[in-house]
C-alpha cells in the first residue's frame, strides 16, 4: 500500500508544484496544494512551509519512520477497501498572504463559507460568547476573540502559530499523551499535520468563553490531519467544542486527527463535538470521509477531570476512541456519547480508560443509533492497574435500532489487576417503536417533532452534557438524518 | 360530526372490522361494548390513524373532511382524540414537555401564539388538579414507570389539556380504582358539551352510571349487532353477550 506511485520530488519540488492541482474545489479560491504522495521530503517541506523550528521537523520525521513499520489495524468491525497513502495530498492550503492581520485579509469565499456553516467570523456577527478557531483544510484561516481571552492569559491559536510563538509549551506537551507511535493513524498524523487548534488556559482561571474549533474539509484528494493540544493549569476550566463537515465528493477523504488533553491539579477539561463530516451517497454508499481519530486526555493531576461528549452523526466510516488515562489521585473521567449511523455507514466508536492513580472514577454513557444498512459497534475497554486503589467505572450501553438491516454490537472489554475495583456493565437494545411515533402523533405532534422527541428521549443523558446551543443544532440533526430512514 | 359507513377494516390483509355504520353528532356521548377481540379497539386505531391497520372499504367523514385521508397528527389537529387502552411508555421525554408540545401544535394550527413553559405550567397545574394528579408527574418521563392506572389518568390529563372535538376512550376505566373512576367520570362530564361528542369502549356498567351515555352499541366481531339507549348496558350486565352473537350457520 505504501509503494510510491509518483516520482520523488526534492523539498523544493515539493514547494514548487504547488499549483498543478486545481480541481476538486467546492469553495472556489486559489489553493496551495502540494503534489499527491508522502516521503521525507514532503515532511520536511511541509514543515518548512511552516516555518517550524527544528524540534517540529525531528518529531515528524520520527513520527513518519515509526509509521513506516506500522500496519493499518484490522481489529475494528468496518470494512474498507484499502487507502492508497501515495495518492492523496498532504497539503492543501487557501493561499493568503504570509499573515493575517485581521479577519478583513481572509478570503471572503471562506468567510462566506463559514457563514453558511452558521459560523458567522466577521466582527459584527459573531457569537459573543464562543471563541471559534476556523480550520480550512489544512489551516486555520480565523481565530476569534483571542485579544479578549488573553486578557485572562488564555491562549487559543492555531497549532502552527503555538509552534512559533510558545515553542517551549508545545514541545513540553506535544506527544506525551498520544505517542507518535501510538497507533497507525496518530502516527501519520504526527508525521503530516498541517495544523489545528492549541489552547492553554493559565493557573486558576475559569475561561470566560466557550472555546470552539470548526473544521471544514473543503478540497477533494487531500487527507486532512488536524492536531489540538489543550493543556488546562491548576485549578482552572474550559469548555471545548468541535464540529466538522465536508463537501459531497464521489471518492473518500481521509481524516485522521489527533486530540491530546491535558490537566493538572484540580483543573478540568470538558470536550465537546458534534461531528457531520459527509458520510456518502445514502443509497450507494459512494464517497465519505473516514473519520480514523485518536482523541485521549491524560488526568496527568490531583482531582482533575476530562468529560468528553460526542454526538457523531456523519462520516463514511468512524474509528474513534476517545480515551482517559487517570493518573492523578481522585481524577475522574467521563464518556458521554450518540453515534447515529444511517445509509451505509459503519461506525466503531467507544472508549478506553486507564485508572492508574487512587480513587479514580470513569463513567461511560454510550447511546447508538443504527438506521438502513448501517453498522454501529460500541467498543469500550477499562483497565484498572495494580497501583489503581478503589477504582470505580460505570458503563451504560444502549442501543437503538431503525428499521431492518442495520445491525449493532458492543465489544466490552475489562482487564483489572486490582481487586478494590467496582466495575458496572449495562447494555441494551432495543428498536424504535412505531406505537411510540403513533402514540405522539395521535396527539397532534408532527411526525418529525415526534421522531425528534422520540430519540431525543433516549439520547437525553448524553444531550443534557452539551452546551445548549450544541444540544439544539444536535436534536435537528438527528432527526433530519433519521426522517427517511423511519418512514 | 363522525359519520362511518360500512367500515370494512383490518391488519395486513385480515379484515378485522367488517362493515361498520356509527354517526355521532355533537353532544352525543355512545358507549361501544362488546366482547373480548370484537374489534373495538381496533376501530377506534383506525379512527385515529394508526399505520399498521388499514380501512379495506367505507368511508369516514369528521366534521365534514375524509378522515381515511388525514395523517395522525391532522386527525389529532382535527379535534380527535384517542385514549389508548394500553398507553406506551416513551422513556427520556418529560411528560410536561410532550404535554407542552401536544398543545403548542394545537395553538399553531389554530393561529393562536404558543406558550413557553411557564405559562404552560399555570394551564397544566390547572388540569392535573381537575384530573386529581400530582404535579410530580409533570417531571416524569411520559408513562415511564406509571401503575396501569396512572397511565389511564395521565390519558384523561392529555385529553383535558387538549380539549378535543371527539374523545374516544379505549377502556380508560379498566384499572382504576373507586376514587380514580369518579375522577376519569368527572373529567369526562366537563368536557362534554353541545360541541363535542364522546365515544366510551367499555366493558363494565359501572362507569356508564357516572357517565349517562345517549346510546349503546354492541359489537361482536367486527360487526354492530345491536344498539338501544343506557338499559342495554344493564341487560349486557345481566346477560353476558352470548344472546346477541349471530349464531353460526
Ligand atoms: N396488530 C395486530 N396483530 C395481530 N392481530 C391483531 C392486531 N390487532 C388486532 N388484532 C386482532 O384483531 C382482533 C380484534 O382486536 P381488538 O384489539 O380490536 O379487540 P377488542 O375488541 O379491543 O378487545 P378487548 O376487549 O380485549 O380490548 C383480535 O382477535 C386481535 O387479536
Ligand atoms: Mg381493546
Amino acid at each position: 500500500m505504501k509503494t510510491n506511485t509518483v516520482p520523488k520530488p526534492s523539498v523544493s519540488e515539493v514547494l514548487e508544484n504547488k499549483d498543478d492541482y486545481k480541481y476538486g474545489f467546492t469553495t472556489d479560491i486559489e489553493s496551495d496544494v502540494f503534489l499527491k504522495g508522502l516521503d521525507e521530503n514532503v515532511i520536511r517541506a511541509i514543515s518548512q512551509k511552516k516555518n517550524e523550528p527544528p524540534f517540529m521537523l525531528e518529531f515528524r520525521l520520527k513520527a513518519y519512520r515509526k509509521w513506516l513499520t506500522m500496519k493499518e489495524p484490522a481489529w475494528p468491525n468496518v470494512k474498507y477497501p484499502p487507502i492508497d497513502y501515495q495518492n492523496i495530498s498532504y497539503y492543501a492550503a487557501p493561499k493568503a498572504r504570509k499573515k493575517l492581520e485581521s479577519l478583513d485579509e481572509v478570503d471572503p469565499e471562506i468567510l462566506k463559507t463559514f457563514e453558511k456553516l452558521g459560523i458567522p467570523l466577521e466582527e459584527q456577527k459573531r457569537l459573543s460568547n464562543v471563541a471559534v478557531d476556523a480550520v480550512f483544510d489544512s489551516v486555520s484561516v480565523a481565530t476569534t476573540h483571542k485579544k479578549k481571552l488573553m486578557e485572562h492569559g488564555i491562549i487559543f491559536c492555531p497549532i502552527s502559530e503555538a509552534v512559533q510563538e510558545y515553542p517551549e509549551l508545545v514541545e513540553e506537551y506535544l506527544g506525551t499523551v498520544v505517542p507518535v507511535g501510538d497507533n497507525f493513524f496518530a502516527a501519520l498524523n504526527s508525521a503530516v499535520f498541517t495544523d489545528g487548534s492549541f489552547v492553554y488556559i493559565p493557573p486558576d482561571t475559569v475561561s470566560p468563553m466557550e472555546l470552539s474549533t470548526y473544521f471544514r474539509i473543503n478540497t477533494e484528494e487531500t487527507g486532512q490531519f488536524e492536531r489540538t493540544l489543550i493543556i488546562c493549569a491548576e485549578n482552572s476550566y474550559v469548555s471545548y467544542l468541535e464540529g466538522c463537515t465536508a463537501p459531497r465528493f464521489d471518492t473518500n477523504q481521509l481524516h485522521a486527527a489527533v486530540v491530546e488533553l491535558v490537566t493538572l491539579d484540580n483543573a478540568e477539561i470538558k470536550y465537546s463535538t458534534v461531528q457531520n463530516w459527509y458520510a456518502g451517497d445514502k443509497e450507494t454508499g459512494k464517497g465519505g470521509i473516514y473519520n480514523f481519530v485518536t482523541k485521549r486526555g491524560k488526568c496527568l493531576g490531583k482531582n482533575s477531570k476530562i468529560s468528553w461528549t460526542q454526538v457523531e452523526t456523519g462520516s463514511a466510516i468512524t474509528w474513534k476512541y476517545p480515551s482517559c488515562i487517570l493518573m492523578g489521585d481522585n481524577s475522574s473521567g467521563e464518556f458521554y456519547s450518540v453515534a447515529l449511523t444511517n445509509g451505509h455507514m459503519q461506525a466503531d466508536t467507544g472508549t478506553k480508560m486507564i485508572h492508574i492513580g487512587r480513587n479514580t472514577r470513569y463513567s461511560i454513557i454510550s447511546k447508538g443509533i443504527s438506521a438502513d444498512y448501517s453498522s454501529n459497534s460500541y467498543r469500550g475497554l477499562v483497565k484498572v492497574n495494580k497501583s489503581a486503589a478503589n477504582a470505580r467505572n460505570y458503563t451504560q450501553c444502549d442501543s437503538m435500532l431503525v428499521g431492518e438491516k442495520c445491525s449493532a454490537h458492543t465489544f466490552p472489554y475489562i482487564e483489572s489487576a486490582n481487586s478494590t475495583a467496582r466495575l458496572e456493565h449495562e447494555a441494551s437494545t432495543s428498536k424504535i417503536s412505531e406505537e411510540q411515533l403513533f402514540y405522539l402523533e395521535s396527539r397532534g405532534i408532527s411526525r418529525e417533532n415526534a421522531i425528534t422527541a422520540v430519540i431525543s428521549g433516549f439520547c437525553k443523558e448524553v444531550f443534557k452534557q452539551l452546551p445548549m446551543e450544541f444540544a439544539v443544532e444536535a436534536q435537528k440533526l438527528l432527526t433530519l438524518k433519521l426522517e427517511d430512514s423511519v418512514g | 360530526m363522525l359519520e362511518i359507513k360500512d367500515l370494512h377494516a383490518g391488519f395486513e390483509g385480515t379484515e378485522i372490522v367488517k362493515g361498520i355504520s356509527l354517526t355521532v353528532n355533537k353532544g352525543e356521548i355512545h358507549a361501544i361494548m362488546g366482547p373480548n377481540g370484537s374489534g373495538k379497539s381496533t376501530l377506534s386505531k383506525i379512527l385515529a390513524g394508526h399505520p399498521s391497520y388499514e380501512a379495506m372499504g367505507g368511508t369516514v367523514t369528521f366534521m365534514g373532511k375524509d378522515l381515511l385521508e388525514l395523517s395522525p397528527d391532522q386527525r389529532a389537529l382535527e379535534g380527535i382524540f384517542l385514549g389508548f387502552q394500553y398507553p406506551v411508555e416513551v422513556p427520556g421525554v418529560n411528560n410536561a414537555e410532550f404535554l407542552r408540545m401536544a398543545y403548542n401544535a394545537k395553538m399553531a394550527r389554530q393561529g393562536k401564539e404558543e406558550l413557553d413553559p411557564l405559562d404552560f405550567d399555570d394551564i397544566l397545574d390547572e388540569k392535573m388538579k381537575l384530573v386529581g394528579m400530582d404535579p410530580k408527574y409533570k417531571d416524569r418521563s411520559l408513562n415511564e414507570g406509571f401503575s396501569g392506572g396512572e397511565k389511564k389518568k395521565n390519558e384523561i390529563l392529555q385529553m383535558a389539556v387538549l380539549q378535543p372535538k371527539l374523545a374516544i376512550l379505549d377502556e380508560t376505566d379498566s384499572g382504576l380504582d373507586i376514587d380514580a373512576l369518579r375522577v376519569v367520570a368527572n373529567g369526562v362530564n366537563k368536557l362534554v358539551n353541545q360541541d363535542n361528542a364522546i365515544i366510551l369502549i367499555t366493558h363494565y356498567q359501572r362507569l356508564l352510571e357516572y357517565v349517562k351515555p345517549h346510546y349503546v352499541h354492541v359489537l361482536s366481531k367486527g360487526k354492530i349487532v345491536k344498539s338501544g339507549d343506557k338499559s342495554l348496558a344493564l341487560d349486557l350486565e345481566a346477560q353476558g353477550y352470548d344472546w346477541l352473537t349471530p349464531i353460526p350457520k
